[in-house]
């Protein structure tokens, strides 16, 4: 088994792992978006991005399609690497600001502005529903057409497949038609209100306040030290 | 032909051939590539089949692939004397012929440069500065016959090669330093040993000759005008890998390329030189031609190989690279159509010859397609470490018009500009690379005053972004939004902080791209950045562009002082934009003016000033 090292932890990774793998074995959070457990790794969206080292240098490298190998020392949050992919981030916000996925996954890297003219696209061509089609459906019934900017995904020739079933799959693992995000606007096209709204308030003080579990405190999250004084001072 | 069924049989069958060849026989060699073709090379071909039909016994005529002076096309190459004529038309053929029985010269046929003339190919200061070994046989093939390229020594090296262990080979061309020549510069020998190395009993060699840069042409003259060395280098290469099977991967683009290669292919398999039991060893290497559909990418590796095997031309993620897992799943040896022609040189003048030319890393000639303002323009070749004034003064003569040459970007539409201040770079992979350049696969534009960087830059990241094949984000966006800014800056929308934006997204367009194009694309803007912010700000603070070439930032006036009155702008100005009187100065109204720079090309007495 290849010995690796990733973010200083020593790990024997079994032949035939990549990056990524290792990296959700031992807990360590990697963004990914063109990546799913069921299907082959495509290396498109290059979020996954991780730091190796190569002799003297170091390189970025998608952890998703990396395989393992003998003395690898890999870094996955260095300032290069959250750069990099905050700026990824920014170019496919800027080509599809209505994705809820993408606008969540800003809010969490803490993406604060978008640099280039929208482009209020429907797809992001992370090819997902191209390759559940293939590998889990085994219709191929979509594909990639043309290149560049012009690239699309649809059916041969824009008309309505014999190999389709109708099984909704592509539907089901797109991350930028089902979940639409409404809160984008022309002046500016980051939203991040859901995933900001949705997180656990920490709050110090309850009564006024409904937790967003309809808790009261009991879970822990919040502090509750000297909630009196608190209460007062706010008075 | 017959066919050789051993390596005693080759040898005495090249004997032969170099024999039945009279060195002193007048054969007036016409170049006749698809460049030459373009510029009328057919219809010379023509007249001279005519004109030696009474004079057959003491002259012959042999259409060969391009002889690399492009500038020079439609030319000859008249043997022994090696004497050159340049730009003929149909009607100078008879003179020609005349003249070349008579022994005299024509004068007015000749190269000539600051009125002194070049007669012979030797002091023409083209040829001159060059060591053309790769190049140099394309006068004396025609790569439509086998014999032409047995007779100069070719498959020589096969024949030494096959009396090797394959271990040998991979150990001759490791010392001899060879480096790939499509650009990334990986050592030769080193990635056929990888191939080598690998388990399993089926691996394929690759030769990739999807040559797609704008402006570069080596791979097309190599395999138009001496197919058989790269065929042979292949063969070499397949038998010290343990390869049985080849693909040529030829863009559909070149189909004089394709034409010369299949041929070339079955006149070697019919002599034995390759199919089954090659000169009777027990080593069978088949050899077939795969045409390209038009997409730029399918020059990458991984790319070619999808679309070879049949799927759309997207690169994938490296490792595992093609020699572990190529083909098929096979191992996989892919080289340049250059680099397989450098082989059979290798084995033939051995390895410390190789290695005795060019510089401590980068080692042998390189071709380039020196192209843009200068007054040479052609297929070259040097050693490394050439530097590039040596290269674009000495080789290409320098101006063309006399204006001051300001920049030259090499290594095609992923390569960077370097300007003249630097021009004593020696041409090798290491000082380009350093430079913000790459080597590339050898093209090399020259630019003078009146070319933009801006949009030179803007030119190149939409050639890009229209090539990508858009699987990886930074790629397909990233460029196309620094084509949008830089398209911004030239119409005099751009903003100061918008070249700290390019040079941020251009970093890491590099450093995140999946496969070689995105990471090479952005040099072409980074480094114009790097040495001609000038002209950026020029364009961003002034809104003016120095060069005059950014239509929304100029304006066209006319000096009246310079103007006759001739009337020639007026009626060629598509937009009724001039008035004046006939003998009166004219002048151009702006309201109406389209920018579109006819009058500019029409004026004879250089009135109307671009500001």
């Amino acid at each position: 088994m290849p010995k690796i090292t990733i973010d200083g932890i020593d790990f024997d990774a079994p032949r035939g792992w990549t990056i990524l793998d290792v990296a959700k074995f031992l807990g360590i959070e990697i963004p990914t978006l063109c990546y799913h457990e069921g299907l082959s790794p495509w290396g498109g969206c290059r979020l996954c991005l991780v730091e190796i080292q190569e002799g003297e240098n170091t390189k970025l490298v998608t952890s998703c399609t990396y395989p393992v190998r003998e003395r690898l020392v890999v870094r996955t949050a260095t300032k290069r690497v959250v750069e990099a992919r905050k700026l990824i981030l920014e170019l496919m916000i800027a080509q599809c600001p209505t994705s809820k996925v993408l606008q969540d996954l800003a809010a969490k890297m803490g993406l604060e502005r978008v640099r280039f003219k929208p482009k209020w696209e429907d797809c992001i061509y992370c090819g997902l529903c191209v390759r559940i089609c293939e590998e889990q459906m085994m219709a191929k019934a979509i594909g990639f057409v043309d290149r560049g900017n012009k690239l699309k995904i649809t059916t041969p020739f824009d008309k309505a497949s014999e190999e389709c079933r109708r099984c909704g799959a592509c539907l089901y693992i797109c991350p930028a038609c089902t979940l639409r995000c409404e809160g984008p606007e022309p002046e500016n096209v980051l939203c991040g209100r859901c995933y900001n709204e949705l997180q656990p308030t920490c709050l110090d003080f309850y009564d006024n306040y409904t937790c967003w579990m309809g808790l009261k405190g009991e879970c822990g999250t919040c502090i509750r030290e000297k909630p009196e004084e608190k209460k007062e001072g706010q008075k | 032909m017959p066919k050789l069924s051993s390596l005693d049989e080759f040898e005495s069958f090249q004997k032969k051939i170099k024999e039945s060849r009279d060195p002193k026989k007048v054969v007036i060699s016409i170049s006749s590539g698809t460049c030459g073709r373009t510029r009328g090379s057919a219809k010379v071909v023509e007249a001279f089949k005519q004109a030696i039909i009474s004079c057959k016994d003491k002259l012959s005529i042999r259409v060969t692939g391009c002889h690399g002076f492009c500038d020079a096309e439609p030319n000859v190459i008249i043997f022994p004397e090696e004497i050159f004529y340049k730009n003929l038309k149909p009607k100078d053929v008879t003179e020609i012929v005349e003249s070349t029985l008579k022994g005299e010269i024509i004068d007015n046929l000749v190269v000539s440069q600051n009125e002194e003339k070049f007669v012979h190919v030797s002091e023409i200061p083209f040829y001159k500065n060059q060591m053309r070994i790769i190049l140099g046989n394309n006068p004396l093939i025609d790569p439509t016959n086998i014999e032409d390229y047995i007779a100069v020594g070719g498959y020589g090296a096969l024949d030494k090669a096959l009396k090797m262990k394959p271990e040998e080979i991979i150990k001759e061309i490791k010392c001899s330093g060879l480096r790939g020549r499509g650009g990334a510069g990986f050592q030769t020998g080193k990635k056929w040993e990888i191939t080598r190395k690998q388990k399993g009993d089926v691996k394929y060699i690759i030769c990739n000759a999807d040559e797609g840069d704008p402006g570069a042409y080596m791979d097309r003259s190599l395999l138009e005008g001496n197919p058989h060395s790269v065929i042979e280098g292949m063969i070499i290469s397949a038998y010290s890998i343990g390869a049985n099977e080849g693909w040529i991967y030829v863009r559909n683009e070149y189909p004089l390329a394709i034409k010369h290669v299949t041929i070339a292919i079955e006149q070697a398999k019919e002599l034995g030189l390759s199919g089954k039991n090659i000169l009777g060893l027990e080593f069978n290497f088949d050899i077939k031609v795969v045409k390209g559909a038009g997409a730029f990418i399918c020059g990458e590796e991984t790319a070619l190989i999808h679309s070879i095997e049949g799927l759309r031309g997207v690169p994938r993620q490296r490792p595992p690279f093609p020699a572990e897992q190529g083909l098929f799943g096979k191992p996989t040896n892919i080289n340049n159509v250059e680099t397989y022609a450098n082989v059979p040189q290798i084995i033939k003048r051995g390895a410390d010859w190789f290695a005795s030319i060019g510089t401590k890393t980068s080692k042998g000639t390189k071709i380039f397609s020196l192209v843009g303002k200068v007054k040479n323009t052609g297929l070259i070749e040097v050693p490394m470490g050439m530097t590039l004034r040596e290269v674009i003064f000495d080789v290409g003569g320098g101006s063309f018009n006399g204006k001051r040459i300001k920049a030259v970007q090499t290594g095609g539409p992923s390569g960077g500009c370097i300007p003249l201040e630097l021009f004593d770079l020696p041409v090798d992979y290491e000082s380009l690379t350093n430079a913000g350049s790459i080597m590339g696969s050898g093209g090399m534009i020259v630019m003078d005053e009146d070319t933009c960087m801006v949009d030179i830059a803007k030119y190149f990241a939409n050639f890009l972004q229209d090539e990508s094949c858009g699987k990886c984000v930074p790629c397909r966006e990233g460029i196309w939004h620094m084509f949008q800014i830089l398209a911004d800056i030239t119409e005099g929308k751009g903003k100061e902080e918008d070249l700290q934006l390019l040079e941020e997204l251009g970093n890491v367009i590099k450093a995140t791209s999946l496969c070689g194009l995105g990471q090479t694309a952005p040099n072409g803007v980074l480094s114009s950045i790097k040495y001609f912010k000038d002209e950026y700000f020029a364009h961003i603070r002034d809104k003016k562009c120095p060069a005059g070439v950014c239509k929304p930032l100029i304006e066209y006036t006319i000096d009246a002082e310079k103007c006759t009155g001739c009337g020639l702008c007026k009626k060629n100005c598509p937009a009724d934009a001039i008035v004046g009187e006939l003998k009166e100065p004219h002048s151009i109204t702006q309201d109406g003016c389209i920018k579109c720079g006819i009058c500019h090309d029409v004026c004879k007495y250089g009135a109307v000033t671009i500001s």
